[in-house]
Order: structure tokens, then sequence, then C-alpha cells
């Protein structure tokens, strides 16, 4: 009996080392960039364009070109993705075709995120000569974040309880009358979490962007959505890997900005949705 | 007017239900598209099993062999790190942490999810390249080795969450049972648990890995961009993703080169299809 407690306890024990052989890297990765990077942070850095060949100067037009793509990628995303979402919640049977369609977005959630840089290529800036532009780069991250919008929609639709649709469908209530005024309102802060999660990944991605928008060095703002851009995480790739002798104050400021912006909206989705659950009326 | 509006919105529904297909097949279409035409130039097992890769050589040698032994070298690496490290995490998150610890590992391993690849890039030169060069008394820290350490921290978040709510969804009276028959909790853990939920674990094994396996940014800053069949894991080498990120750049639209990179977008489309259909297979047996 001593015996299976005592590896009962070094088994414990192990568990909660490999626990903290994630936690760790991960708070030291967050604290060395928040340490290194702080210092250069200040309203020029924020609100200039990069001079002497991104050696000095801001990152201004990487923020906006990331905020264009951002919301860009939304606004095509978002209506699918909702639409999308009410299908399998509220129309799909459980069929054949219904299982594809999930099938579909699994695997769609899973293909490399250069796979759609590829797509873009071929597609947006090729085919429809759309051309380099923030126009390909939206669309292309659209379709990227578009499993995780449906996904997450899908379940805050799918934990409205049934009874609610069967008493307003009772009331005399058609079927789009009870979605829009009973079911949404009622799943809205599972979507908003979705599409907070959806405009993280999409201002975190580089690979989609490199061929389809992505400007090495760019020191006006885009005029159109025709234009290319400068994007925050190509920016972080283009200073520490392509042009020499960035000064690593620099570097460090970039990557504190990206991850800033990344983990401020993953992070407010975490507390709608605990909030969201917490209240939860049902 | 009502009637119509409705029905207006409801085929509107059915449509976007369809994208997602539509966006599949949209994707593999254009990849064939594009991808397809390297095969005018080299046979397709040449193309799979040549050993040299000199796209812009006179004439091109398209072989990518050494890319996906690449691939297969740095993945390998990261699933030996990250699927013990992960799938014992989801069991002390699922099993043994106190409630209020558990919710904050969770929050902790969804930031880790969420941190973009290119940040763990520049944190893994900045970092672990210069570690792996000293320790390893090597001319670069550029390594499939350094590869493999940051592609685990990118599998972990999605092998400990998948394998936690598998975990989770095992009925509690299969651990009350043993409980009751005088197992401590660590053997009922072990002998009860985990089997039980076993298809669960092998499903999040298996996307963490198809994560690794499509990772571009973080591979190509670190491990060294080296298109030769890699000797040992403390070389530089060249996945398949990396070489399409950096390769596609410069090559001309419509060269035999820009077709070679389409076709390893098709090879990198089918490997994930193949992981993601049957990881979810795995995921639905226990229903």
């Amino acid at each position: 009996m001593r015996n299976t407690q005592r590896s009962q306890k070094i088994a414990f024990f192990f568990l909660f080392l490999a626990t903290l052989l994630i936690v760790v890297p991960v708070g030291l990765i967050v604290v060395i960039i928040i340490q290194k990077g702080l210092p250069a942070i200040n309203w020029q850095f924020l609100a200039d364009i990069p001079r002497q060949g991104m050696r000095a100067g801001g990152i201004f037009p990487a923020i906006i070109g990331t905020i264009y793509l951002v919301l860009g990628a939304i606004i095509f995303a978002l209506p699918i993705g909702l639409l999308a979402a009410i299908y399998l919640s509220e129309y799909a049977k459980d069929n054949i075709l219904n299982r594809i369609i999930k099938l579909a977005i699994v695997n769609l959630s899973g293909v490399p995120s250069v796979v759609y840089g590829l797509f873009g290529l071929a597609l947006f800036v090729v085919f429809l000569k759309f051309g380099a532009s923030i126009l390909s780069g939206s669309l292309t991250l659209g379709i990227m974040i578009l499993p995780i919008i449906i996904t997450t929609s899908r379940e805050a639709l799918e934990s409205v309880p049934h009874s609610f649709r069967e008493v307003s469908l009772s009331l005399g209530a058609s079927k789009w009358q009870t979605i829009r005024h009973i079911v949404l309102p009622n799943a809205v802060p599972g979507i908003l979490t979705g599409t907070i999660l959806g405009l993280g990944r999409a201002a975190g991605e580089t690979a989609p962007i490199l061929f389809t928008v992505a400007a090495f060095y760019l020191p006006q703002l885009p005029k159109s959505i025709f234009d290319q851009a400068m994007a925050l995480p190509y920016h972080l790739y283009v200073i520490s890997t392509q042009v020499p002798n960035v000064d690593e104050k620099i570097r460090y400021g970039t990557a504190l900005v990206l991850l800033s912006l990344v983990l401020f909206m993953n992070l407010v989705a975490i507390i709608i949705r605990y909030n969201f659950r917490k209240k939860k009326k049902w | 007017m009502r009637k119509i509006k409705e029905f207006v919105i409801e085929k509107l529904i059915l449509v976007c239900g369809l994208a997602s297909i539509f966006f599949v097949i949209l994707i593999f279409l254009f990849l064939t598209k594009e991808g397809l035409s390297v095969f005018k130039s080299v046979s397709p097992f040449n193309f799979l099993f040549g050993k040299s890769w000199y796209p812009i050589s006179e004439p091109p040698q398209l072989g990518i062999l050494p890319l996906i032994l690449g691939s297969l070298l740095v993945t390998l690496g990261a699933a030996i790190i990250s699927i013990p490290i992960g799938v014992a995490c989801a069991v002390y998150i699922a099993e043994i942490a106190p409630l209020k610890i558990k919710e904050i590992l969770k929050a902790g391993i969804e930031l880790l999810a969420a941190i973009p690849s290119v940040v763990l890039g520049f944190i893994g030169m900045v970092t672990l390249v210069p570690w792996v060069k000293t320790t390893f008394h090597l001319p670069t820290g550029l390594t499939a080795l350094s590869g493999s350490i940051i592609l685990a921290f990118m599998a972990m978040p999605t092998i400990v969450s998948i394998a936690e709510d598998a975990l989770y969804s095992v009925p509690k009276s299969y651990k009350e049972g043993a409980f009751a028959l005088g197992a401590t909790h660590w053997q009922t853990i072990y002998r009860v648990l985990l089997p039980a939920a076993s298809s669960g674990i092998v499903a999040a094994v298996m996307l963490g890995i198809g994560r690794v396996i499509g990772e571009t940014m973080a591979v190509m800053m670190i491990t060294g961009n080296a298109a030769v069949i890699p000797q040992s894991i403390l070389v530089p080498v060249r996945t398949l993703t990396a070489t399409i990120a950096a390769e596609m750049g410069e090559a001309v639209v419509g060269s035999e080169h820009y077709f070679a990179l389409f076709a390893i977008g098709i090879v990198l489309f089918i490997i994930s299809f193949i992981i993601n259909v049957t990881a979810d297979l795995f995921l639905h047996k226990r229903h």
C-alpha cells in the first residue's frame, strides 16, 4: 500500500513538472519580450514611418496595414461564418451533407497557413488580377479564419436552449423570426468571442500574406484596397532576418506591439466567454 | 412579402452553409491548376523522391526528398518532445490541478496557442539558437533541433486542450468504480482514464503533429534552410513549408519553379487532409 502511495506521489510530481515545462517558458517568453521591448515603445515608435532602411523610426505603416487587413478579413468572414453557423445549428439535418460540411470545416482549419498563401496568390492575385493588394490579403485571411468563426458561433447558437425556440414558434413566430429575435441575441457573447479570436489569428499570421499583400518597405500609407501594405508580423520577420544590423530594441519593440495586440484580443475573448458562462441563466 | 424575404434569407443561409465545402474544393482546384503543370517536366516519382532541389539551376532539378526529410525530421523531434509533456500536462489539468489553478492553466495554454508563429520564431532566434550553438559546439545554432523545440511549443496547446477534453468526457462512473475497488488516484488515471480516453488522445496527438507539419514562419527563421538530406538533428534543414515561403517571392509566375512550389503545396494539402480526416474519425469513435 505504501508503495502505491509513493508511486502516485512520484507520478503526480512528474505530471506537475511537465505542466511547469510548458507554463514557465511561456511566461519567460512574455516577460523577455516585455522587458526588452518596452524601452523601445514611445510615441515616435508607434506613429512614425520606418527610417534609415528600417533601422530607425517607427512602425506606423505596419500597424495600420495590419488593422486594414484584419478588418477586411472580418468583413468578409463574419457574415459568411455566422450564416454558416446558423445553417449548421438551426437548419442542418443529421445526414451525410451535414457530415461533409463538418469535415470540410475541420479540413479548412487544418490547411497549413502557407498553403492559404499559395491559394490566395493563385486565385486572388493572379487569376482574379487583384494583384498583391489589401483586397487579396484580406480575402485570404478571411477564408483562413472562417472555420474559427463558424465553430465558435455554432457552439454559441447550439447552447441556446431548445425551449426558447419552441416557445417562440408556438407564439406564431416564423423560423427566421425565431432565429433573428430569440436565438441570435442570446448567442451574441459566444459569436463575439469567436470573432475576436478570428481577429487575433488574422493579425498574427504571416505566411498567408507573404505573397498576397505584404510589402517589404512602404514609406506611405495605402490609399485604396488595391494597394500593397506593410503588416506587423511580416515586418517583424523582415527586420529580424532580412535586414542586417537592426537595433535589437526595435526588433523587441515590434514583437511587443504584435504580441500585445494578439494577446489582448485573446484575453478579451476569454473574459467575455468567462463572464457569459457565469451569468448564463439556463 | 415577408415570405419572399424569408425564402431569400434561408437560401442565403444554405449557400453559406455550403461555403466551407466550396472553399476546400476551390483551394484544391487552384493548387492543382498551378501545381500539376510541373509534372510535364518531371515525373511524380522523381519529384517526390529526387535527391536534389536546385530550382533555379539550368535545367532545374526539382526533387523534394530533402525537403520531405527535413519536414519529417523536425516534426519527429517536435513530436518526441511535445507528446509526453503535452499529455502529462493534460492529465494534470484534467485530474489533479485544483479548480482555480485549472482555470488559470487553461487560459495560459490558450494564450500560448495565440502567440503568433513569427514571434516564437523571433524568440527562438535570439534565445534558443545561440544556446544550441554553444551547448553542442556547432558552427551554427540554426538546426533541426532548434526547430523541433520551438515547434513542440506550437503543438502542445493543441495536444493539451484536445487531450484534456477527451479525459474530461470520460464518464464519472468509470472513475468512481475504480475508486470503489480501492485503486489509488494515479492507478485510476493510468489504468482507467487514459485507456478510456485513448482515441481522443490519439486525435489530439495527430492534430498537434498536423499543426507542426504545416507551421511555416518559425521553422523558416530557425532551421537554417539548407535543402540537403539531413544526416543528423544538429544540422540545418529546410522544410516543405519554409521552401514555399522563402522561394515564392522570387519565382516567376508561370515558371517551372513556380509550378513546383505549388506542387509542394499539393503535397502539404494532402498530408493535412489525411491527418485531419483520420483525427476526426478518432474523435468521433467514442460517441
